[in-house]
């Protein structure tokens, strides 16, 4: 086990430097000179000089990479070019909103999409199940704009129950933070039920075919046990896979929500960094969002181990 | 055996009213898509012109005249909707086509030769590790943009996945007796993939250019929407949706209706790709 999670760790190292290099070189494949580029298209000849000694572009490309790894490995994820401040402190700035965007999404989403899934499987081909099916097919194609403008629209325009955009810190209470982030989480968790539901009701219906289960019904156990404990618990491997996957999906959906519902988050920053060309913040951003999704990856892939004794590696 | 007798008699007609029954997602599907390219093919006929400014009519709610309303320009909402069809079907058509085109490449020459594999599949996993709409933007920022530019940033991160899916066809089926007995007789390599290993790619690749289809359709909407994607003269619905950002709460129908032709184009795709493959691949269908 111990052995596995060490393979596994070491396996994420490669990833994470394809990464790293493809970031470094997005810069230098771009046709002209990436402080041009940088510095916009009307800056001076001196400034665009500055730029380029600023993030050392002078020197020759194989140093360049090898201290922009260096950085990384120290934790320094570059400079921002506009606000002189170090990216990893805008990052840490913006971090709380999209954590708990992010928490609270997942949060409703399973609690949401897992029940719905075993429904759907348990009374399989019924009205129930058509509507949890159509339900997952609608989700996917709803893009989470619409559906939060859709929603902001309806509870907080017209019934005034939320309020429309903005985000409140946990410093200043959490029913604030519940309020304000309700109607995110609802919008992005959509294509995110979708999906976990759509696993759950495959993953229950095939469990549920299975002897055991007849022989619990038959020796008589309680049909929510049967669901939960017999069923459910054998069908999870699936489900954890789903709603890892999701997990990594809902980091491109934080970008697009946080700018619907103007949440100060890591998205709104790419949106800000990219309308000013502030590259560092960019590139740091997406080494970040990739080592986030390795993460939940790897942990995906130790769970299978907890969750079903017999993956052995 | 009456079924067969039956099916052999059975008028052309009758039998591709049989299929469209089995397969309901499909014709329902296609119907909205086939719906969709004539409205954009149309275009100059049935909508005004769609950068047209008006400034005294600005922010109008849907009427008789603006059956989608205005914009902060006075220009036609629904003109501009009908001429974002085009958009949108163009990017989402280019995009399948170029990512399943160079994944369905990569992903023969990784299956078969293991000395590419090692490399190449480290490369497509880093590329997969990095979220699609920040590589997309990352590569659109630094371009100049323009819709070619964001076809290719919206066709790059679609590749790994279509790799993965070729690569893993390719050693499923190069294990197999037939392709022993090939190599044994002394065909050559190129022989064996184009004859032998491509017509078994041929039909997960279908169903999945129609996911890479709609999931390119929205990235290209969502790009647009905050702002970096198709450059903002082009009428696409993503850039509709942007400019009616700031005005949602007096004018939201330039949200609304660009919204929801996005949700109906992405439905009818995804119902084709859903009935593709539950016709052909059963073994899935029967798992989902």
């Amino acid at each position: 086990m111990t052995a596995y999670i060490i393979r596994r760790l070491l396996a994420t190292i490669p990833v994470m430097v394809v990464v790293a290099l493809f970031v470094f070189l997005l810069l230098h494949l771009t046709p002209g000179d990436p402080a041009a580029v940088i510095a916009g298209d009307d800056a001076s000849p001196a400034e665009i000089d500055g730029i380029r000694r600023k993030l050392g572009l002078d020197r020759p490309i194989w140093e360049q990479f090898g201290i922009y790894v260096g950085n990384l490995l120290r934790g320094d994820l570059g400079t921002s070019i506009f606000s002189n401040l170090p990216v990893l402190t805008l990052v840490k700035q913006r971090l709380e909103p999209t954590l708990v965007l992010a928490v609270s999404t997942l949060v409703v989403a399973v609690a949401f999409a897992v029940p719905m899934g075993v429904l759907a499987a348990w009374k399989a081909r019924s009205l129930i199940d058509r509507v949890v099916m159509g339900f997952s097919v609608l989700g996917f194609a709803l893009p989470v704009f619409l559906i939060g403008y859709l929603l902001i629209y309806v509870f907080a325009i017209e019934l005034r129950w939320l309020p429309v955009q903005g985000y409140r810190p946990l410093s200043q209470g959490l029913g604030g933070t519940a309020r304000s982030i309700a109607l995110p989480a609802l919008a992005l968790g959509m294509v995110y039920m979708a999906l976990i539901a759509r696993i759950t009701r495959a993953s229950m219906l095939e469990v549920l075919s299975e002897d055991y289960i007849r022989t619990a019904r038959a020796k008589g156990v309680a049909t929510g046990s049967v669901l939960l404990r017999h069923a459910l618990k054998n069908a999870a491997v699936p489900i954890v896979t789903v709603i890892g996957i999701g997990l990594t999906l809902l980091i491109s959906g934080v970008v697009l929500t946080e700018t619907v519902f103007n949440i100060p988050g890591l998205g709104r920053l790419t949106v800000d960094a990219i309308l000013k060309r502030d590259y560092p913040i960019i590139q740091g951003l997406i080494i970040l969002f990739a080592g986030a999704k390795v993460l939940v990856n790897l942990m995906i892939d130790i769970s299978y181990t907890f969750l079903d004794p017999r993956i052995r590696y | 055996m009456t079924a067969t007798i039956e099916a052999a008699t059975a008028t052309a007609g009758s039998r591709r009213f049989e299929w469209a029954r089995h397969n309901p997602t499909i014709v329902i599907g296609s119907t909205i898509l086939l719906c969709l390219v004539v409205l954009a093919a149309i275009a100059p006929w049935i909508a005004e012109d769609p950068l047209g400014f008006d400034p005294l009519n600005r922010l109008k709610r849907p009427s008789a005249e603006f059956p989608f309303g205005t914009d902060q320009f006075g220009r036609d909402v629904y003109s501009r909707v009908v001429y974002g069809a085009r958009i949108s079907l163009i990017v989402g058509v280019s995009v399948a086509v170029i990512a399943t085109t160079i994944g369905l490449l990569i992903g023969m020459l990784c299956g078969y030769y293991r000395k590419v594999d090692a490399v190449v599949m480290r490369m497509m996993d880093g590329l997969m590790a990095i979220p699609a709409i920040l590589l997309a933007i990352a590569l659109i920022t630094l371009m100049q943009a323009s819709l070619t530019i964001v076809i290719i940033a919206i066709s790059i991160p679609e590749i790994p996945r279509v790799v993965r899916l070729v690569r893993s066809v390719v050693l499923q089926v190069r294990g197999l007796p037939y392709i022993e007995a090939a190599i044994a007789s002394g065909t050559r390599s190129h022989t064996i993939m184009a004859r032998h290993i491509l017509p078994n790619t041929v039909a997960p690749l279908i169903v999945q250019a129609t996911y890479v289809c709609a999931s390119a359709i929205l990235l290209e909407a969502g790009l647009s929407f905050l702002g970096a994607g198709t450059p903002p003269e082009i009428p696409s619905w993503g850039n509709i949706l942007s400019t009616g950002r700031s005005f949602f709460q007096i004018s939201p129908w330039i949200i609304f209706f660009p919204g929801l032709m996005l949700a109906i184009t992405v439905l009818a795709i995804n119902l084709v790709g859903d009935g593709l493959r539950d016709s052909l691949d059963p073994r899935i269908a029967r798992r989902l």
